[in-house]
Order: structure tokens, then C-alpha cells, then sequence
């Protein structure tokens, strides 16, 4: 049973047609790249699969239940993490409590209040900062990070809530070479936990992380498969070298 | 310091003095309720009135219909209907599909206020323009508290220990969520809060903290009327937060004292023009100094606070790479 299905996926605003009948399957822990040009569908896909926006027509079924009206609280506690394409931090807070915000999301209120969770989630803050390379900067506020430090931290954040599925929109965005370079190693060490959906312009960058590859264009899925079909794919060749 | 002060208040004030000081205190109760859901939680209420003067006319109708004045009884009656009011219309301007917009909510509580207040003036059970005189004091066993130093230090106990409350919730790891919720709501959702329910919270208990404060200021006064249920309260509370200062606990309680002593003041020394003094020092200061008075005092690290019992210092570690999603 694959981990994602989505079918015939419509979303409409107004008079324009964003997605047009997409059809999209991820399975457990398969990295799937969305690439296309600007305005083809890929950051509207994400939100409607993590329910930032409600599709138009079609189904998002996730783990076999269907969640195509789900709230994005409902399908976060499902296990669907986002991360935005703007970076979306808390800037006034310390590194580690954005973190902890991430972590402590599913603790009950009274938990929360009596702040009993804190102490159990510390060593996992400790550690996903480390990871990130952040450890340093725990108790800076997060507005003070770079940029590339700040979509690490999102994508920390992203990972805290320990998701079945992370969809990430263009997380190297901004980035250095060697800071894309990094958060490659740390997408890759992710693998045997989660399926990962990415938006990227960077087509280095996802062809050396991703298993398979769906190119969008116009709201429809024009072709998918692995690297080395999409690189000899006669359409995919089209949309990028006469479109873009 | 400040404790000694206000502790040691009555002895050095008049009588008069210290039923003012003692007003005062009751009011920065309510504007404490404010800055809980707006300075903390980004939820603007324009209602908080609603709720002081709805437990204010609850135990006054207590007091006159069934003689009941024990505090043991009416203090948490009041915080019952505070909660309870606060509770019914958070829940219906709050628990939406999507969060609710800032311009909603406080619409919708101004209007709460303004129907609370046209009701009470037109229903004769209530005592219509009149609202409800002469109510009995309030009572412990056989004890009275009467207006003056007992129930200036009732007023400034109820204070410290609302104040003590508040600052054990802002500064939990439930303060943190709010904090979330104040500043990214959308992005929070997407975590897994259920940011309307944490906000319905903290509303309520803010409406509960109005509603003792209502209570207080009802025995207190001997009276209520429908101008503790209005729009004019309602504004004057937002005042004294932003005066004051919002998203610390201590800067509405600045506020209040800093905006009567100022009123008492300016209406004794210019009694034609104090108003038009008063609404200017008000605008400069939110103007030009929008983390108000307390701004002056708090750091910049309390204003943004810390959550939870801190289990630091940080720890060093080798931690693999596989872990990052553990």
C-alpha cells in the first residue's frame, strides 16, 4: 500500500487552473522530486497534500485513509510535516525553543502547562540540533541565524514532529553551494525514516537525493520516473529547453 | 521595593486615597485578563468588560436576590461566569475551520460588549440605567470586608496570586505554544496544534480572571451598572495594556497605575482640560514607545521570555547523522 496516493487532483482559483487531474503516488521511504517550471503546480501540490489549501476536485489519501478534507492539524498528527517555501521561524524565540515548539506539538494541554514534557524531549532537541549544526547557536535568537541556517532550522523543525511524510518546498533556497551541499547529507541520513516529497529548482541538487523524479507543467504531471528517464525524456527536454 | 510599597500603601495614604489605590488594583486585575489574550496569545479583545461587569451584575444578584455574600462563595462564582461567558463566545469566534482574523475576533467581542451593556440598560430585572445599588458587602464567616485597608490588601492578594498564575502559564511550555500561536499561527497548525482550542484556553482563563476582578470591584463599589459591561471600559482596558505595556505581565499593572494616578492627578490640577492631556500623553506614548511604560524596566529577555523548567546547561555530544529523525 503505497504511503501517499493522490488521484485526479484539481485545484482551482477563480479562472486559473493550478492542478489539473494529478495523479501522485509516494511509497515508505521513497525520496520523490517535484521539479518544473515556475507557476507549473509543484508549491500549490505540496499544500494541498499537507491541507494549507483544499483541492477543487479529486482524493489525498495518506497511510490508506482517505484526508482530502482534513484539517492541516489533522494531518500533521497523521504524519505529514510541511515546510514553507518562505522560512517561517519564531525570530524572537532562541533556536532550542523553536525546536521545542516543533517537538511538543501532540503533548496534551495540560502537560504543556505543567511544562512536564520539556525534560523528556531534551536529549532529541540536543540531538536534531546537533544535527543541523545548530547546537552552537541554541540560545541565540533564531532572527540572528543566516538564511541557509534558518531553512536548517526549519527543516529541524519540520523533522521534530516525527512525520511519515516531509514535503519540503525549495529548502536550499538562498543557499551557499556548501550549505546545499550539507543539507544533501542531512536529507539523505533521513532516508530510512521518512518519505520525502521536494520542490526544487536545482536540478543537481535533487537528482543526487531523489529516487524518482515527477516533472509538472502547466497543473499536469507531464512525465515521472527515475533520473535517468526524466534526464533522456523528449518531453521534459521540451518544457525546459523551449518553456524555460 | 515595589512590594513594601504597595504593602505599606494604606498606612501612608488617606482613607480616600487608599479607596482609589484599591479601584485601581481591581482594574490592573482586568487589564492583566487583556494582556493574557493579547499580549501572550495575539487574540485582540475588545470584550474584556463583558466579562467584568457579567460576574460583577452575577454576584450582585447573588448578594440582593439570595443574600449570599461569602467570599467563599462569590469569588468562585465569579470566576465561574467569567469563564463561562468567555468560554461560550471564544468558542464561537474562536473554533472556526481556519483561524479566526484579528479584526474578527475583535469585532466580534466589541459587539459582545455593546449588546451586554444595551441589554442591561433595557431590563428592568437588572436595574435597567440604573443598574443595582446598595449591595452588602462582602463577607468571611462573620467578618465584613468594608472599603478600605481589609480590602485593599484583599484586592492586592487576589492581584499577586493572579499575577503568580498568569506568570507559571506564560512561562510554560504552554506559554510557548502561545507564543507560537501569537506569531505564526498558520505555521503551527501545521505541527499538529490545535491552535483554536489552545486559544479558547486562554481566553476563557482570561474571561475567569475579568470575572473575579468584576466581582471585587462590585463589592467593592457597593454597585453595578451597565458601564462595567461596555465598549467605554472595554477601550479604556486596551489603553491601560498599551500604555502600559503588552506581553509582560507587569506593564498592564504599570499602565493602570501610571493612567489614574495620572487622571486623579490632571483633574485636580487642570479640571477643564484633563482629558484632552490625558488622550495625548496616551497617543504619544503608543506612538512613539510601543513597548509602553514597562519597555523602561523589563529587559528584552523577559519580554520574550523563557519556557518550561530549563534542563540546560546544553549538552555536547557526537550524535550520528541517522538520528536526525529520531
Amino acid at each position: 500500500m503505497p504511503l501517499l496516493e493522490v488521484r485526479g487532483l484539481t485545484k482551482v482559483f477563480g479562472r486559473l487552473v493550478a492542478l489539473n487531474g494529478i495523479d501522485l503516488i509516494v511509497g515508505e521511504n521513497e525520496f520523490r522530486g517535484l521539479i518544473g517550471p515556475n507557476g507549473s503546480g509543484k508549491s500549490t501540490l505540496l499544500k494541498c497534500v499537507a491541507g494549507a489549501e483544499i483541492p477543487t476536485e479529486g482524493t489525498i489519501r495518506f497511510g490508506g485513509c482517505d484526508v482530502t478534507m482534513d484539517t492541516p492539524t489533522k494531518r500533521a498528527r497523521a504524519g505529514i510535516s510541511l515546510k514553507f517555501q518562505m522560512t517561517s521561524v519564531l525570530p524572537t524565540l532562541t533556536v532550542y525553543d523553536n525546536v521545542l515548539l516543533a517537538m511538543q506539538a501532540r503533548s496534551p494541554t495540560a502537560s504543556l502547562i505543567f511544562s512536564r514534557t520539556r525534560g523528556l524531549l531534551h536529549e532529541r532537541i540536543l540531538h536534531t540540533l546537533e544535527q543541523f549544526r545548530l547546537a552552537q547557536h541554541s540560545t541565540e535568537q533564531a532572527a540572528a541565524l543566516s538564511h541557509g541556517q534558518q531553512q536548517w532550522l526549519e527543516i529541524a523543525m519540520a523533522l521534530a514532529c516525527k512525520p511519515w511524510l516531509l514535503l519540503l518546498d525549495e529548502p536550499t533556497a538562498g543557499m551557499s553551494l556548501e550549505e546545499r551541499r550539507i543539507t544533501g547529507e542531512l536529507l539523505t541520513a533521513i532516508k530510512p525514516h521518512c518519505s520525502l516529497v521536494i520542490v526544487e529548482h536545482d536540478l543537481d541538487f535533487i537528482r543526487n537525493i531523489c529516487d524518482i523524479l515527477t516533472v509538472l507543467d502547466q497543473g499536469k504531471v507531464i512525465d515521472s520516473g527515475t533520473v535517468r528517464h526524466i534526464q533522456s525524456s523528449r518531453k521534459v527536454q521540451e518544457v525546459y529547453l523551449i518553456r524555460v | 521595593m515595589v512590594l513594601v510599597v504597595f504593602a505599606a500603601a494604606p498606612i501612608m495614604l488617606a482613607d480616600y486615597l487608599t479607596v482609589f489605590v484599591t479601584r485601581v488594583l481591581i482594574l490592573a486585575l482586568l487589564a492583566l485578563s487583556f494582556d493574557l489574550v493579547w499580549g501572550y496569545s495575539g487574540i485582540m479583545s475588545f470584550g474584556q468588560a463583558l466579562f467584568f461587569g457579567g460576574a460583577g451584575y452575577g454576584v450582585a444578584l447573588l448578594a440582593r436576590d439570595l443574600g449570599i455574600t461569602s467570599i467563599f462563595i462569590v469569588l468562585p462564582a465569579a470566576l465561574g461566569i467569567g469563564l463561562a461567558l468567555s468560554f461560550a463566545i471564544g468558542g464561537f469566534l474562536l473554533l472556526g475551520r481556519y483561524p479566526s482574523t484579528t479584526i474578527f475576533v475583535a469585532m466580534g467581542t466589541l459587539t459582545g460588549s455593546y449588546a451586554a451593556e444595551r441589554l442591561a440598560r433595557g431590563w428592568y430585572y437588572l436595574g435597567g440605567q440604573n443598574g443595582i445599588p446598595s449591595i452588602p458587602p462582602m463577607t468571611a464567616g462573620g467578618y465584613e470586608f468594608a472599603e478600605g485597608p481589609v480590602y485593599y490588601y484583599l484586592a492586592l492578594s487576589v492581584l499577586m496570586i493572579v499575577y503568580l498564575v498568569c506568570r507559571f502559564v506564560v512561562r510554560s511550555q504552554f506559554g510557548l505554544a502561545l507564543a507560537g500561536a501569537r506569531d505564526r499561527e498558520a505555521r503551527i497548525l501545521f505541527f499538529g496544534y490545535q491552535a483554536q482550542k489552545l486559544k479558547l484556553t486562554v481566553f476563557s482563563l482570561a474571561g475567569a480572571i475579568a470575572g473575579l476582578a468584576g466581582a471585587l470591584y462590585a463589592f467593592h463599589e457597593g454597585f453595578v451598572g451597565p458601564n462595567m459591561l461596555g465598549v467605554v471600559l472595554s477601550t479604556q482596558v486596551v489603553l491601560y495594556a498599551l500604555f502600559g505595556g503588552v506581553g509582560t505581565l507587569i506593564g498592564p499593572v504599570i499602565g493602570v497605575v501610571a493612567v489614574e494616578i495620572a487622571g486623579f492627578w490632571l483633574a485636580d490640577s487642570f479640571p477643564k482640560i484633563w482629558p484632552i492631556i490625558l488622550g495625548l500623553l496616551l497617543l504619544v506614548v503608543t506612538l512613539f514607545w510601543p513597548t509602553g511604560l514597562a519597555g523602561a524596566v523589563v529587559s528584552e529577555q523577559e519580554r520574550i521570555g523563557r519556557f518550561g523548567r530549563r534542563p540546560f546547561p546544553p549538552r555536547h555530544t557526537d550524535a550520528g547523522a541517522d538520528d536526525a529523525a529520531a
